[in-house]
């Protein structure tokens, strides 16, 4: 079981990236479990109390916004190896370049399909799962 | 997989918010002073309508509500130019995008009917928001160019707030870090309290979350802050133990090469290039974690934890992961029907209630039983209690705010203000009284109608008022409060008021009395006038509500809902008025009867009124009973031959009862036996065997283990009405005893 959190601050939207990753039985693929944070300071209180596999920011968010999110995790000894998928809309480049900058390590543009959703979120958990740094708890 | 729902109604909850912030941008652009400077609008609230609009983009589009997304899409387009200071707010652009959250409203109904979206309203705005945008100003020059910010801090800022620190730095205003330290399960309150700590003072641009390892209960963060107020200023206000203020040098001179733009070296502050002195080895946490906090702020706790404790919290973590996951969700959105039917399940578990009290007294009665009797009789009693709060809990769920609906009207009355020329300032008081959702979805049209009579029959003319020596802007006040089981909305203008003499004159014209009965009215009764169908006294028919239709609509909408409406009014000072509503549908008020030893309910809403039954009033006309009411002749039901019950064998012996119900323009008096008096019930609806019957509208438990049957005022009405015609007496006949 993979722990995927989301941090988005629109309620259908996290519904909706839930349905998308959880809904998501094939054989042979191991199942995520998402977890939701409804704001930058939610995922901030949630980060050291779970191991999480991956997580899918929003940008636009008010207080802490998801590149601020993605700088802490990078900065931080714990998550700094934590797959990052930001996602934005299609206009915001600029944001989206600081993010990747940052160390994010993907990004999806809104609008965007249940399919690419998975398919991008596979990709980096696999990349999780074979690449250097795994994620823990904020234990020691 | 349908989250069709679940969008409508965050889509709904986001566009009032747009909504009531378009309200704060148009009191702002009011305020502003005959001399056309620029506006100083609150840039929060401009962002939070961008944020608005390109939320609401993206869940359209994601949700395949292709207009909502083409509409959001540019809206979007100018918002953003707006709050990054491309176009300047004004009035038109204002309109627009008023305009906007009608055609939003549009749409969600739309959806919600199961329709397709409204496409010329969409077209239509979407053109005249190509006119009403000037782009034009240019972009100021780089404020940041002259100053030596750290790269490392723009790379963390969207663009917006890269703006707003633009902005800010152009027009001279200071930079401030406030370092922070918060308890991570109390940051939100903690967080509130700082920004209406922070407000009056600058601009808070952003919050930078520390990367320090720390303890996992706490957080540390750096918080921008744009303020014109001195550092010892700042520090009185805002100085907490579990704040530091320092403030972020302006640099007009160059300096060498900043640092790459994303560091990947030891921790640091993001900006730590714009510290006053090089103090790089200066750790955040290290002067703040021994000092143990006195006054926190907003409930923050600062608290370094113990060894015992970090070893313990470890332990725990996972425990402590479900109740952070706990914290994120606390309101869930539940479709109104499963409180209907919850409620439904309340009154079946009354009716069975109430079953159980008539055994339970059995086996009380019973000698041999009569310590079992007992116990059922607590446990019955006990039953009883947590019925009473689990239909309190479910009917306290259903209650809105009546705010929701006064922010719609405060548009609308910005909107016919200006249709009309005519000032007004909306005073709104009890936004918060908090009405069933039902109720509060069908106020807004009868108010709206009620507000557009103010403005438009109430309120005189600018000329008009300051002749008559009032002040130019006319007033419209907005009351709600609680009185009791009913929620009272008043809607007061200080207009014109109403003319008695040409309500009477219309009245007499129109036939509806005569000039001897006019003579001796009650401004009460003359004023009811208003109500009466097709019933207007300006002599020209304009837009909006003086077609002469209109308060006879309101009225009928209001009653539907168990209210009544209810005006007064003095010649050029003032009209008001006040509608009254049961706070619930789901609990009504009823008048408890009795017909042959039965109990019936017949909703309040419904009984015109109750007199004593003189069977030597009687008269017959064409086969049908009927008694005289105050000269009119009013038509008898004896409810005990229409349900097909046993009938009193001498009615003189016993004093009965006339209850008058009425629906629209019929009424019917019906004869019972007994009055018991008013009680709030639950309606319980009748199974689908009993779907058929006509006349009930459904079962309720009437208190003292009676459970009784809902009259249904207007089919009954009808049912009397067709039986006595002689249509349905065969079956009817054949019925009774």
């Amino acid at each position: 079981m993979a722990r995927v959190l989301v941090v988005e601050d629109s309620s259908a939207m996290r519904a909706f990236v839930r349905a998308a990753l959880e809904d998501w039985a094939e054989e042979g693929v191991e199942a995520i479990e998402v977890v939701e944070a409804a704001s930058g300071f939610d995922a901030l209180r949630l980060l050291p109390r779970g191991t999480f596999d991956c997580v899918v920011t929003d940008v636009n968010m008010p207080d802490i916004n998801g590149l601020e999110l993605v700088n802490f995790m990078r900065k931080s000894e714990h998550h700094k190896g934590t797959p990052l998928l930001i996602i934005s809309t299609q206009s915001a480049e600029r944001d989206r370049e600081r993010g990747l900058a940052l160390g994010a390590d993907a990004w999806l543009a809104k609008p965007f399909e249940a399919d690419e959703l998975r398919a991008t979120v596979r990709g980096l958990l696999s990349r999780g799962r074979d690449g250097s740094a795994p994620t823990g708890p904020t234990t020691g | 997989m349908d989250h069709r729902d679940e969008f409508i109604s965050e889509a709904q909850e986001i566009i009032d918010g747009f909504g009531r912030d378009l309200l704060v941008l148009d009191a702002t652009l009011k305020s502003r002073d005959g001399n056309r400077g620029p506006v100083q609008v609150d840039p929060e609230i401009v962002n939070d309508t961008f944020r608005a609009v390109h939320t609401l983009k993206g869940l359209s589009a994601l949700f395949g509500v292709a207009r909502m997304s083409t509409l959001s899409h540019h809206l979007e387009d100018l918002l953003d130019d707006l709050r990054l200071g491309r176009v300047e707010l004004e009035p038109k652009v204002l309109d627009v995008l008023f305009r906007a959250v009608e055609v939003y409203g549009q749409i969600l109904s739309a959806l919600r009917a199961g329709e397709p979206e409204p496409q010329r309203a969409v077209e239509e705005l979407l053109m005249s928001l190509d006119g009403a945008v000037s782009r034009g100003a240019g972009t100021a020059s780089n404020p940041l160019a002259d100053y030596d910010l750290d790269p490392g801090l723009l790379g963390v800022l969207t663009e917006y707030e890269e703006h707003r620190l633009r902005t800010n730095l152009a027009q001279g205003v200071g930079l401030y870090v406030l370092r922070v330290k918060f308890d991570l399960l109390t940051i939100d309150g903690a967080l509130d309290g700082l920004k209406t700590k922070a407000k009056p003072h600058g601009e808070i641009l952003t919050y930078l979350p520390s990367g320090e390892p720390g303890d996992p209960d706490t957080i540390e963060l750096d918080v921008l802050l744009a303020s014109r107020q001195t550092l010892e200023v700042l520090r009185l206000e805002l100085e907490a133990p579990n704040i530091q203020i320092r403030p972020v040098p302006r640099r007009v001179t160059k300096t060498p090469p900043a640092p790459p733009l994303v560091e990947s070296e030891p921790p640091q502050t993001v900006y730590g290039g714009m510290e006053p002195r090089p103090r790089k080895t200066h750790l955040p946490s290290a002067p703040m974690a021994d000092e143990p906090p006195e006054t926190p702020i907003g409930g923050a706790m600062v608290r370094k934890p113990s060894k015992a404790e970090e070893e313990q919290a470890e332990g725990n973590a996972q425990v402590g992961f479900g109740l952070s996951i706990r914290g994120v969700a606390q309101t869930v959105r539940v479709d109104i029907r499963k409180l209907d039917h919850l409620m439904n399940i309340v009154a079946e578990l009354a009716i069975v209630r109430s079953a159980l009290q008539r055994m339970t007294d059995r086996v009380r009665a019973d000698p041999e039983l009569r310590s079992l009797g007992l116990e059922m009789h607590r446990l019955s009693r006990s039953l009883d209690r947590h019925l009473g709060d689990l239909q309190g809990g479910i009917l306290e769920v259903r209650m809105v705010p009546l705010g929701q609906v006064f922010d719609k009207l405060a548009r609308v009355v910005r909107q016919i203000s200006r249709e009309h020329d005519k000032d007004i300032h909306l005073v709104i008081t009890g936004a918060e009284t908090e009405v069933d959702k039902l109720i509060v979805e069908e106020l807004s049209d009868p108010l709206m109608h009620m507000i557009r009579n103010a403005i438009d029959h109430g309120i005189e003319q600018r000329k008009t008022r300051l002749a008559r020596g009032k002040p130019e802007v006319g007033t419209i006040a907005l009351n709600a409060f609680q009185k009791g089981n009913h929620v009272v909305i008043e809607v007061e203008d200080d207009g014109a008021g109403i003319d008695e003499q040409k309500v009477l004159t219309q009245a007499i014209r129109r036939g509806l009395v005569t000039e001897q009965e006019a003579a001796t009215m009650l401004p009460r009764d003359v004023l009811a006038f208003v109500f009466v169908p097709g019933f207007s006294t300006k002599e020209g028919v304009d837009e909006l509500s003086g077609r002469g239709v209109g308060m006879d609509i309101v009225k009928t909408n209001i009653s539907k809902l168990g209210g009544v409406i209810d005006v007064q009014s003095e010649p050029g000072t003032g009209t008001k008025m006040t509608v009254t509503l049961p706070i619930t549908l789901a609990i009504i008020s009823a008048l408890v009867v009795v017909v042959a030893g039965r109990r019936y309910a017949i909703p309040l809403a419904s009984v015109l009124e109750a007199l004593v039954f003189e069977p030597w009033a009687l008269r017959t006309i064409e086969g049908r009973e009927v008694m005289s009411l105050r000269g009119q002749t009013l038509a008898l039901c004896r409810l005990e031959q229409l349900f097909g019950l046993p009938s009193p064998v001498t009615e003189e012996l016993a004093r009965r009862f006339v209850v008058v119900i009425g629906a629209g323009a019929q009424r019917l008096g019906c004869v019972v036996d007994q009055l018991i008096g008013q009680q709030d019930i639950v309606i319980k609806a009748l199974g689908k065997s009993l779907e058929s019957v006509r006349g009930f509208s459904g079962a309720t438990e009437l208190g003292d283990q009676h459970v009784g049957l809902v009259i249904d005022a207007p089919a009954l009405i009808e049912e009397a009405f067709t039986t006595s015609d002689g249509r349905h007496a065969g079956r009817r006949a054949g019925s009774e005893v």
